[in-house]
């Protein structure tokens, strides 16, 4: 370890680009101003999106009747505005949930197949195919999300509800003939995410050192324990913050969403039930006939949902700082 | 010994909530126009002998207009019959929904809105700090009927009164051989389906003034409130008129209001509507048509607000109808757009501009209303 490093030859090594700062050459002046202008404005620019947001926001909070945090329903624009969040924060939570059940382990698996599994030929041809589909706009996914998928889950949700429904979540309460409900939507927003987390999942694990794999495999270890002990532990990191690029994408889709489902304010824990709405969904929904409370209630839900990504990606962060002293990545 | 670089510092990503859909829309001055003449007529009615019909009566210059997706297509025809017609004349109508049409309105970055409703009594304070020191008005201008479209194989002429489609939409009635049908329609071989019920899922005004027909006609059977939402529990929520229409569609048994065209486009049947007049009505132009005329003026001198009797029962009266206005200043539009606005007005109020309106879904508006909105178009300063 390096830590203790003798202070003497540290001195004149410190000093040397203090004698080259004093001759800077004007491009070097030019470059950094212009660059460090371009992060102020960011900041500055950011900041005004953020202070015009919080105030639409809290004049339309201000006049909410209702309890912003746990009302369910959405009537902004009628005289007495009331307005309440819960039913869109669950929605948006259990969708991306669902989706990120279904996703992260068959991207994992994807990435896995075509960096230690396929021959490379099949391997490189399966990397392109899996950029194209990152490439597919949301709208498409919307429409054959509710013209092709929901009828043919239709039959999914039954066998579900007939052999799972004493769990309350799979209890279909309404006897509707319609699969255009979260867990559809979970199953879309699974496949528009996969592709993204199996990209970057895959990039990671082309990183694993090949002295790990081969250390492994000449412990004798299978490919799959090779697998298990090398490239996993190494890519975990890489896999965490893949999922929260996924999981970004997910709880903020917005039209394939609100295509897909058949929302209601009313808060229902049966996910085989259309209903519940997320936010992104219903600012879609919203926006077009909304005045100005409505408007800033809509904003609102937004800051909810930025709220959220904070903290979820936070929550990631730490997790990630965490496993990075056991993954090997600093060796 | 070597030196380490220094590790780069990180920061935390913002990532920025832009929602805001700027309508930037340039505006070119132009000088009134006097040889705005032009030579080809295309018109009918230029081309008879004694042409003396809005002909010479061409605005230039450009004029931005936003609001009601109800009226797009309407607006569309519209606008491309009257560009033809005067080649100076640009105009764009962004169909970005009744409020946020209004909302731009108010913020002085149209010269009319289109909106599915009149201006509400909180709003015309708005409005009129945008017409300052006039007033905004309301000009009826776009009609049309909400069908009752559905899917049931082998019923063709399904009849329904309000009662009916409360019990339907409320979810009270849930077969299609329910006795309520049957009594409406004894000769029709009524399967025992279920009836899927299917609604808008966004905010819309189809949705408000479908609700608002229900409240007025049926009465105690419908329990909920007329709003842009649907307040009713069950059924299934589409987006669009097109979302709905494919549903319906899809779905066996299904039931669903929207525009005409979209039930035509997809082939679903659409039902008459039994309002207590001697025979059930048919959806047709000219029965929406005379509900818009059974239709009262409550809006004081050329603010032209009506006020629909959907629970009418004038023989002939198709009544759900959807009734969608322009709003503008009756004073203090800007003067260079004033000459292209009463024009434009003027070609969609006249008996040309309304003819049109048939050929694709909408209901012209009867002629008395029409003489209104023309005069109040003429009296525009």
């Amino acid at each position: 370890m390096s830590t203790t490093t003798p202070t003497a030859p540290a001195e004149p090594e410190r000093k040397a680009p203090a004698a080259k700062r004093t001759k800077v050459r004007p491009g070097d002046r030019i470059f950094s101003g212009a660059a460090r202008g371009a992060g102020i404005s960011l900041l500055a620019i950011m900041a005004a999106i953020a202070i015009f947001l919080v105030v639409k926001a809290t004049d339309a909070l201000s006049k909410n009747q209702g309890s912003f945090l746990t009302d369910q329903g959405w009537d902004p624009n009628t005289a007495k505005p009331a307005f309440g969040v819960v039913t869109l924060v669950f929605g948006t939570v259990v969708s991306a949930t669902i989706a990120m059940l279904i996703a992260v382990p068959v991207a994992v698996g994807v990435a896995l197949f075509i960096t230690h599994y396929a021959p490379r030929r099949i391997a490189q041809t399966l990397g392109y195919i899996i950029d194209l589909l990152a490439a597919v706009p949301s709208v498409v996914y919307g429409l054959w999300g509710y013209i092709f998928l929901a009828p043919k889950l239709l039959g999914l949700h039954s066998w579900l509800s007939d052999y799972l429904g004493w769990i309350p979540v799979f209890d279909k309460e309404q006897a509707g003939v319609t699969a255009r409900t979260l867990f559809t939507v979970g199953i879309v927003l699974a496949i528009m995410i996969l592709p993204i987390i199996a990209a970057v999942t895959r990039e990671v694990f082309l990183q694993v050192p090949r002295a790990h794999e081969e250390a492994a495999l000449a412990l004798g270890a299978t490919r799959w324990e090779m697998i298990r002990v090398a490239v996993l532990p190494y890519g975990k990191p890489g896999i965490i913050s893949a999922s929260m690029l996924g999981l970004g994408r997910a709880v903020g889709e917005t039209i394939a969403v609100a295509m897909v489902l058949s929302p209601s304010f009313d808060l229902s824990i049966h996910i085989l039930d259309p209903g519940n709405t997320t936010i992104a969904a219903n600012i879609a929904n919203q926006f077009g006939e909304s005045n100005e409370i409505g408007r800033g209630a809509l904003i609102a839900s937004g800051l909810v949902l930025f709220i959220m990504t904070l903290l979820v990606n936070g929550a990631a962060r730490v997790v990630i700082n965490r496993r990075k002293a056991f993954s090997g990545a600093n060796s | 010994m070597t030196i380490r670089p220094r590790s780069v510092r990180r920061g935390i990503g913002f990532t920025g909530l832009a929602l805001a859909g700027a309508l930037t829309l340039a505006a070119c001055g132009s000088d009134d126009n006097s040889s705005g003449d032009d030579k080809k007529s295309s018109t009918k009615a230029a081309a008879a002998p004694g042409a003396e019909a809005p002909k010479g009566d061409c605005g230039t210059g450009k004029l931005a207009a936003a609001g009601s997706s109800a009226q797009k297509n309407a607006m569309d025809e519209w606008i491309k019959a009257y560009q033809a017609k005067c080649s100076g004349a640009s105009i764009d109508y962004a169909s970005s929904g009744s409020g946020t049409g209004r909302q731009s309105f108010f913020d002085k970055q149209v010269t009319f809105a289109g909106s599915d409703s009149a201006l509400k009594p909180e709003e015309v304070a708005k409005a009129g700090a945008a017409c300052a020191p006039g007033q905004a008005i309301n000009l009826p201008m776009v009609t049309g009927p909400i069908a009752i479209a559905y899917n049931v194989s082998g019923v063709k002429d399904l009849t329904l009164d309000a009662k009916t489609i409360a019990g339907i939409f409320s979810g009270k009635i849930t077969k299609w051989d329910a006795a309520e049908i049957k009594a409406l329609n004894p000769n029709a071989q009524l399967p025992g389906t279920a009836i899927q019920t299917v609604h808008r899922s966004e905010a819309s005004g189809t949705t408000e003034n479908f609700t608002k027909y229900l409240k007025a006609a049926a009465g105690a059977d419908w329990t909920f409130d007329a709003a842009q939402d649907w307040k009713a529990p069950g059924g299934q929520g589409a987006k669009g008129s097109e979302g709905v229409a494919s549903i319906v569609k899809s779905t066996q048994g299904g039931i669903s209001y929207m525009e005409q065209s979209y039930a035509e486009n997809s082939g679903l049947g659409i039902a008459q509507i039994n309002t207590g007049a001697a025979a059930p009505v048919k959806l047709t132009p000219e029965a929406a048509g005379k509900a818009v005329e059974a239709a009262k003026i409550v809006g004081q001198g050329n603010d032209l607000k009506l006020s629909v009797d959907y629970a009418t029962k004038a023989e002939g009266a198709y009544p759900i109808i959807l009734v969608t206005y322009e709003i503008v200043c009756e004073k203090g539009t800007a003067a260079d757009k004033l000459p292209l606005l009463k024009s434009f007005l003027n070609y969609t109020s006249s008996a040309e501009g309304q003819k049109v309106l048939a050929g694709i879904g909408y209901a012209p508006l009867p002629t008395t209303v029409a003489d209104k909105v023309r005069a109040a178009v003429a009296g525009l300063s």
